[in-house]
Formats: structure tokens, C-alpha cells, sequence
């Protein structure tokens, strides 16, 4: 029978709608107020923390509607910002620092639908407040520095085999070295060749007293890698240290990190915190005087006490060996027995220093320490951010014989050595850190957006609506159906898909695809006219009509799609946000306004007999 | 029935081609001189510097906000209302002096200082010169791929000459609606250079419907002319055309007023554009395949294909 859907069809239309239509759901459930908190360094979160965190609300009356321990994470639903706000504060309180605790804003999901595994879109920064930033990391300084510390090397290696040489100097990717003689020439290229990992030999030429010593791809690669993980690695630290609930810390390109913020107000306060260094330094252990004197307070001139990590306090000499800028690399290994051990390799000045200090220390301990700049969220009388600094020893090793540029510390755990390696690193940055974009959107403007941007849909829609219902009359009430679907099947996919992000451009995109979705059914409608001018009878012209739309509609969607999937590639930002709402408005659009416009108007009107059709 | 033109006479649309024709070329000529001469006015998106949006809690005065400024040495700044009385926009352009990512707070404190410490931040945002550039080489490669794309696309399922005439249009319609940016000074920043990239997505939209029929009619009307045959697919599909323009420049329409001043140029480039791609789809495109000699031999299927009317339909 013509225009009649088998019963799959059917089904199919229904099924897609209503899988969306529940996926779209949590969207409807809002957020309520809610406190994260994480485990930072060495603490872990258990049960018992758990308990910790409910007394301390009972204690202040504050009422949660739930305190939960999931995902490595404790999450506190609370009533309202006002009892947020304490309950921050008195966690943070019973916790103390080991732990991250950070304002957050909770989908009030139904639990039947997270079971489902249902969450509302994730909303972009212009609609939920928060900070962008987009970090450069200086490629060209992390390439010096490799370089200078490979020079560095090649000088103290060429006195010990006695390579007479006037002059090695830099030129980007290539080291020069300038020999005395050609014959020095040929003995430094037979030490040189293959000698380091990473370099090439370029000039061959057995007549020339020059050497050139090249690096090659994978080690420029791998320094430029190295430095972006060091920098995201300090940026996640650091960003742990600020107490965000879903912060975004990614590699974008060849040189560039992006951080984002979401729902942070102090924004200032933040790129302090991003923009500050971390240093560290090397100090002799003070073993003339006792810890516990300075302990109970008599902290003897000359030494200061300090706190360590994992241990009691250290006494320290207040010299400061070397600071952690002198350090080029610093590696896990393992020695003979398999211990592991950390591989320190320092620059010729730091070399030099380290030699000169530890001359006369052999057999005494010196101890590491990590110092951070951790912005106190008070500020002066000039309004300017207090900074407390945080030093910390890390490490205590006993210096076994004098040290040069290389040395390694031994006797710690895999784990400890781990740490310890990217503590060193992460003292001596390769490579400096530049914001290059910021974006900051405050909370009011980003609530505003969403009204703004919901109105817009709202209207358009309702427009639409009433110009088809007026033209198409009943037919057009189906497409009117259909668009609806296709907004809650926009909605729907854009929660599913996990790294979808919904943003102001975004919902420009739903708009616009309001606007346009309506195209496929205006084609069909159109031709069943043709159809029915043609005098061909209602059912003929309904069946004529979808089919001869169909290949129209779908080259017009197939060329708009091709644009929209480019902008996506090659966009960013906003672009990008409006791209993804518009690709997936047109895939959804054919399927509502050709398969779901004909379910219902087949059972509407399909395999009747009918005079007149009210389009 | 309802009906927004009579259809049933074929209307002569090409007659008008060469009077078309000539009102492109003019508003293609001033566009590009525009475009020479006054440049586009490209938003911090591509120029770089600071932008920090701020709201007073009284209707702000700018002179005074002005006076502030430049007593704290920011005389470069451009302090503008934005949307409303108590919304104000202060742009400055990149500094040596100072690390960038801290102006916009420098800025802040002055005004809460100098002004009204109550004062709210909307929004700051600050670019680096260099990103700016790039983003310019990456919305010029956005659409040149876009236009290449299209163009392959319609070259392998219709035909070349069919696909230089939509191209042509495509070009058309990007480069009016860049000189109208241009010659009213509107800033372009990146949601515009987005609207523009969708403008190009709506106009072949409607360009490839008017395609698709030419093929169709062409196949189906053995007697008529090439341009008899052009004359009958506009006039087949003008109704589709002017109610899909209809309806999104209601959407548009909404999205303007209601929006919100962050998209207005997006709306703006929007609702001009699919005038402007309207236009072109009826009479740009099809006019430049026509003077291209597209004719039936072209268009005839070299295979069975399950389309068009008199085909088996589908099921």
C-alpha cells in the first residue's frame, strides 16, 4: 500500500527521539552548589576522610544534600551558595593542605539518569565564567639551553682527550667547532662520530679544520616534547594549588599549552599563581647544631629550619650552593644492583660551583629543596598580591666524593626517584612560559549569554512555527514536530558526545538551524504542490513528492555539512563552537525532516482515501 | 493554495541577467576598493591587544572614564558603551612596557580607584600579536579549503561549468559581504569571519537546489532551450527559495535583537549574507553556467540513477 512505514520505521523514529529526548533530559535538572574535594601530593581520600567531612558539617549546622566519595573524589551537594561558602571554609579548616578543595557547581542529575549515563552539555567558559588561557612555551630558549649545555660538555670532553680546538660556538640546530689543526679536525670527527645520541656529524670534509655537529629531528623533537610536558606538568601542579573543580590543561600545536578555568572569580589571583616560578636550591645539611634546639626556637645564626616532605624538619646552612637554573636534566636510572637512582646533569657554571662546594664535603649530607610562590589571597596596602614563599626540602643525600657536573643521587625509593627527577626538573624550567590569548569572562556576563542565547532560540523557533503552521497549514504542524525533534535531538547528541562544549556561537549555530531546518520540509511540501497541480491524486503526490525531494536535499545538506566540517578543522574558539552545533543540526535535520515527517504523515494520512491534502 | 508567486508561467529571471550582472559588478567594484582603501576594521581577534569589558553600577561617564585613563598613562585607550549605559568596552593596543597578561587587571585597579571600586568585570581579553596573525591565515585557509571543497563536489555530482558558476556566486557573496563590513566600518572579529563561512554554507545550499532542478528539467524537457530550461528550474523553486530566506532571516532576526551585543556582528553578517546569497543563487549563479554553455548533452545521467521524477521511486 502506498505510504504506509513497515513497522521498524516506525519504531526506528520513535526510538531515536526518545533515546535523545533522555539523553537531552539532564539538561532540564540544572546545577546545584556543591564543594570537590581532591587528595593533592601524598594524601589519599579513604572512607575515614569521608566521615572527617561529615562531623565537620555537623559541627557548623551546615546541611548537605549529599556527601559522596566517587571517582577519587568527595563531592558535597549543598542547598545553597550561602552554606557552600561555609562549608569550604570549615573543610578546609578540618582537612588542612594536603587535600584540594574547590567550589563547584554539581548537575543535579536524577540518579536513574547518571545511571544511564546521562549528563547535561558541558557548557563552554563564555556561558559558565571562567578563564582561557592560551601559554606559549619558548621553543627557541629550550634549544639554547640544550645547545649551551652540549657546548659546555664538549669542552670539558675535548681538554680530557686533549683535542686542541679555538673555538665551538652555536648556530641554531648546529654546533661549530673550530679546531687547531686539521689534524685535530680528524681526531675530534673519530670522537665525535657517533658518540652522542642525537647529533649527526655534517662536515666530513677531511681537509677542513671546522666540525660541524648536527642536531638531528628526533632530538629537536624531543626537546621541544620535553619541554611542553615539563611546562604541563608545573601548569597542573600549580592549577591543583588554585582549587578549580574541571580544570582543562592540554597541548595544542607544536609549542602551546591551553589552561582553562571554569567558574573561577579571582582571576587575577590565578595568573599570578600560573605566571610564578618554582625555584630550588642546594644546601648543605647544618649537622654542627641540633635539630631539636631549633625546634623548641633556638634556630642557631647562620642555618634556618625548614620542613621536609616526608620527614622531620632539616637544619640548614643558609649558602645557598646553587640555585636550580644551573640544572640542564635531571633522570631516573638504576645503578648496578638495580637501585634506582636520579641522573643530575648540571651547565659548566653550575658544574664548576658544584665542584668547588663539595670539595671539602665529602661524607656530609646536603640537602634539596623545592620552593614555590604560593599567592596567600590577601593583598597589601597598595592592593598588591601577597606572596608567601614555600620552601621545602625534598631530599637529603650524603655527598660521597666530589662532584662534578654529572653526579646522582642514590638510596631512594623508584617512586621517591620519580618524584624527585621531575622536581628537578620542574626547577630548572627549560624553557620559559608566555600567555599568549587570555579570555576571561566574569560569572554574570556568562549567565547572561545563556539567557540571551536561549531567548533567541525560543523566539526564532516560535516564529517559525507560526509562519509554517500558516502556509503549510496540517503539514505544516508536522514539520513543526519535526523541528522540535530536531532541537532536542541537537540537544540530546551535543550531552552524549564527551567532548562536545556548548558556547555562545554554539547556540548562534542551534538558531541558525532552526532557520534552516525547516528547508527540507518547505522542498517536500513544495513538490507534493507540483504534484497535486500535476493532478496527481493525494497519495501519489505525497509519495512523489518525498522522492524527488530527496536527492536535492541531499546534495544541499551534503555541500552545507563539507562547509561546516571545515570550519570545525580549521577553526578555533568560537568558530569551533559554531561549527559543532551546525554539523550536527544538519545530519539531524535530514533525519527528523524526511524519515520523521513521513511516520507521522504516513499514519496521518497514509493508505486512505483522501480528496484534498492541507498543505 | 497558498502561494507567494504565481508559477505557473515560467518567469524570465535571465532576462534580467545582464542588468544583474552589472549591479554585481558595481557592488563588487565598490566592495574591493572598500576593502583596498578603508581596509577591514578586524576586532582584537586579529590585531592583538586587551579588551576588558566592565559594568558600573550607575550609567557610566565616559568623558570621566576617558579623563582617568589618561592620567594613568593609557591614553591609547578606546573607552566605549557597550549595549547599555552601564556596560562599558576599554580596548587597548599591545605594550612593551608592561607583561600583557597583567594590563587588563592594571586597568581594573585604575578604574576602581579612580572611579567606583564596585565596579564588575565582565569580561577581559587579552591576545598576542602573533595569535592574532594566525588566526587570519587560518579563516583565509578555512575558506579557500571551503570554496575548493564545494568546488570538487559539485564539479563530480553535477558538472564544471555548473560548479564555476556556484563558486563564482560563493565568491560573490563573501567578498559584498566583506565590503559592507568594510564600508560601514562594522568590526570584524572571529564570530564574523564564522558568519561568513556560514553564509558560504547557506548560499550553496540554495544554489544547488536551483542546480538540481536545471539537471532535472533539462532531462525532463528535451524541447526547451538552455535558457528556457534555466528560466523554468528558478521559477520551479523560487517559492522554496524566498520561504527557506524567509525563515531564516526570522531566525536571524531574533538572534539580532535578542542575542546580545556579543553576536551582534555575527547577525549582522548573517542576515546580510543570505539577502546577498538569495540574490546570488537566482541570479549569479545560474547566469554564469548559462554564459559557460551548460546544455542538456551535460547534465544527461551516464549511468542509471534513482533520481528525479519519472524514475522508480524509492522506497
Amino acid at each position: 500500500m502506498l505510504n504506509k512505514y513497515p513497522l521498524w520505521k516506525n519504531l526506528l523514529v520513535i526510538i531515536v527521539i526518545a533515546v535523545a529526548a533522555l539523553y537531552a533530559l539532564p539538561n532540564l535538572y540544572g546545577e546545584e552548589p556543591a564543594v570537590q574535594i581532591s587528595a593533592s601530593r601524598n594524601a589519599e581520600l579513604t572512607p575515614a576522610t569521608l566521615d572527617t567531612v561529615r562531623s565537620t558539617l555537623q559541627q557548623e549546622n551546615i546541611s548537605a544534600k549529599s556527601v559522596a566519595l566517587e571517582n577519587n573524589q568527595i563531592l558535597v551537594r549543598l542547598k545553597s551558595d550561602k552554606d557552600q561558602l561555609a562549608a569550604k571554609d570549615a573543610i578546609i579548616d578540618s582537612l588542612g593542605d594536603s587535600y584540594i578543595v574547590a567550589l563547584n557547581l554539581a548537575p543535579a542529575t536524577p540518579s536513574w539518569l547518571e545511571s544511564i549515563g546521562a549528563s547535561p552539555m558541558k557548557l563552554g567558559l563564555d556561558l559558565r565564567g571562567g578563564v582561557h588561557f592560551l601559554m606559549e612555551v619558548d621553543m627557541n630558549e629550550a634549544l639554547e639551553k640544550i645547545q649551551n649545555g652540549m657546548t659546555d660538555s664538549l669542552r670539558s670532553q675535548f681538554r680530557e682527550e686533549r683535542i686542541r680546538y679555538t673555538d665551538i660556538s652555536v648556530d641554531g640546530r648546529d654546533i661549530e667547532l673550530t679546531l687547531r689543526t686539521v689534524e685535530d679536525a680528524q681526531q675530534a670527527r673519530s670522537f665525535l662520530d657517533n658518540r652522542f645520541q642525537g647529533y649527526t656529524l655534517k662536515n666530513n670534509d677531511a681537509d677542513s679544520k671546522q666540525v660541524i655537529l648536527h642536531m638531528t629531528e628526533q632530538k629537536l623533537k624531543e626537546t621541544r616534547d620535553y619541554a611542553i610536558s615539563q611546562n604541563i606538568t608545573i601548569m597542573r601542579n600549580r592549577v591543583n594549588e588554585l582549587g578549580v573543580a574541571e580544570p582543562l590543561i592540554q597541548r595544542q600545536g607544536a609549542n602551546r599549552i591551553v589552561v582553562e578555568l571554569p567558574g573561577i572569580q579571582d582571576t587575577a589571583r590565578a595568573k599570578e599563581i600560573l605566571g610564578a616560578t618554582a625555584t630550588l636550591e642546594f644546601r648543605m645539611v647544618d649537622t654542627d647544631n641540633s635539630v631539636r634546639d631549633a625546634i623548641n626556637g633556638r634556630v642557631p645564626y647562620g642555618s634556618q629550619l625548614l620542613p621536609m616532605r616526608d620527614g622531620p624538619p632539616q637544619l640548614l646552612k643558609d649558602d645557598i650552593i646553587l640555585t636550580g637554573d644551573h640544572i640542564v636534566n635531571a633522570s631516573v636510572g638504576y645503578d648496578e644492583y638495580n637501585r634506582p637512582q636520579v641522573n643530575i646533569s648540571l651547565d659548566g657554571v653550575g658544574g664548576n660551583k658544584m665542584s668547588l662546594a663539595t670539595k671539602d664535603n665529602v661524607g656530609k649530607p646536603m640537602a634539596t629543596v623545592f620552593i614555590e610562590y604560593e599567592a596567600t589571597g590577601t593583598r597589601d596596602a597598595e592592593g598588591n598580591m601577597q606572596f608567601k614563599k614555600n620552601a621545602e626540602v625534598i631530599n637529603v643525600a650524603t655527598i660521597q666524593s666530589r662532584l662534578s657536573s654529572q653526579f646522582r643521587i642514590t638510596g631512594v625509593g623508584a617512586q621517591e626517584a620519580q618524584n624527585l627527577a621531575l622536581l628537578l626538573r620542574a626547577g630548572a624550567l627549560i624553557a620559559p612560559i608566555q600567555i599568549v590569548e587570555e579570555r576571561t569572562v566574569g560569572p554574570s556576563l556568562g549567565q547572561e549569554n545563556i539567557d540571551r542565547g536561549t531567548q533567541a532560540i525560543v523566539w526564532g523557533f516560535i516564529l517559525v512555527v507560526l509562519f509554517m503552521m500558516a502556509y503549510y497549514r496540517k503539514f505544516g504542524m508536522v514539520a513543526n514536530l519535526a523541528l522540535f525533534a530536531n532541537v532536542i535531538l541537537i540537544i540530546g547528541v551535543m550531552s552524549m558526545i564527551p567532548g562536545a562544549t556548548l558556547t555562545l556561537p554554539g547556540m548562534a549555530g542551534i538558531v541558525l538551524t532552526v532557520g534552516m531546518a525547516v528547508d527540507a520540509n518547505v522542498l517536500i511540501f513544495e513538490r507534493i504542490r507540483e504534484e497535486i497541480r500535476a493532478k496527481r491524486s493525494p497519495q501519489q503526490a505525497i509519495h512523489h513528492g518525498y522522492d524527488s525531494a530527496f536527492s536535492t536535499i541531499a546534495d544541499a545538506n551534503v555541500t552545507t555539512l563539507i562547509a561546516a566540517l571545515i570550519l570545525f578543522a580549521v577553526g578555533n574558539g568560537p568558530v569551533k563552537g559554531f561549527a559543532i552545533t551546525l554539523a550536527i543540526g544538519i545530519v539531524t535535520s535530514m533525519f527528523t525532516a524526511i524519515v520523521g515527517t513521513r511516520a507521522v504523515i504516513n499514519a496521518v494520512w497514509g493508505g486512505k482515501k483522501i480528496k484534498k491534502l492541507s498543505v | 493554495m497558498r502561494e507567494i508567486i504565481n508559477t505557473e508561467q515560467t518567469l524570465g529571471f535571465m532576462k534580467l541577467r545582464k542588468i544583474a550582472a552589472a549591479f554585481s559588478i558595481i557592488l563588487l567594484i565598490v566592495s574591493i576598493t572598500s576593502l583596498a582603501i578603508n581596509k577591514l576594521n578586524f576586532g582584537l581577534d586579529f590585531t592583538g591587544g586587551t579588551l576588558i569589558e566592565v559594568n558600573f553600577q550607575k550609567p557610566a561617564d565616559l568623558n570621566n572614564i576617558r579623563e582617568v585613563m589618561k592620567e594613568a598613562d593609557y591614553s591609547d585607550a578606546v573607552v566605549q558603551a557597550y549595549g547599555t549605559e552601564r556596560d562599558v568596552l576599554i580596548r587597548l593596543a599591545p605594550r612593551n612596557n608592561v607583561k600583557a597578561q597583567e594590563l587588563g587587571d592594571q586597568v581594573l585597579q585604575t578604574l576602581r580607584a579612580g572611579i567606583d571600586d564596585k565596579i564588575a568585570v565582565r569580561r577581559i581579553e587579552f591576545v598576542g600579536p602573533n595569535v592574532g596573525d594566525e588566526f587570519v591565515i587560518q579563516g583565509g585557509l578555512a575558506m579557500l579549503v571551503a570554496l575548493l571543497s564545494i568546488l570538487l563536489y559539485i564539479a563530480i555530482r553535477f558538472e564544471w561549468r555548473l560548479a564555476v558558476g556556484a563558486v563564482t556566486a560563493l565568491v560573490h557573496d563573501v567578498i559584498i559581504t566583506l565590503g559592507l563590513f568594510s564600508v560601514l566600518g562594522l568590526e570584524f572579529d572571529l564570530t564574523v569571519m564564522a558568519a561568513v563561512l556560514a553564509v558560504i554554507g547557506y548560499s550553496i545550499n540554495d544554489t544547488v537546489v536551483v542546480f538540481d532542478r536545471i539537471r532535472e528539467n533539462f532531462r525532463k524537457y528535451s524541447k526547451l532551450t538552455p535558457l528556457q530550461t534555466i528560466n523554468r528550474s528558478l521559477t520551479d523553486t523560487i517559492s522554496r527559495t524566498l520561504i527557506t530566506s524567509g525563515t531564516t532571516i526570522l531566525v536571524l532576526l531574533a538572534l539580532f535583537f535578542l542575542g546580545g551585543q556579543l553576536i551582534h556582528g555575527f547577525s549582522t553578517a548573517l542576515l546580510f549574507g543570505i539577502f546577498i546569497g538569495t540574490y546570488s543563487s537566482i541570479y549569479i549563479a545560474s547566469a554564469v553556467a548559462f554564459w559557460l554553455g551548460v546544455s542538456r548533452e551535460d547534465l544527461m545521467p551516464t549511468e542509471v540513477e534513482k533520481e528525479g521524477a519519472d524514475l522508480d521511486p524509492m522506497p
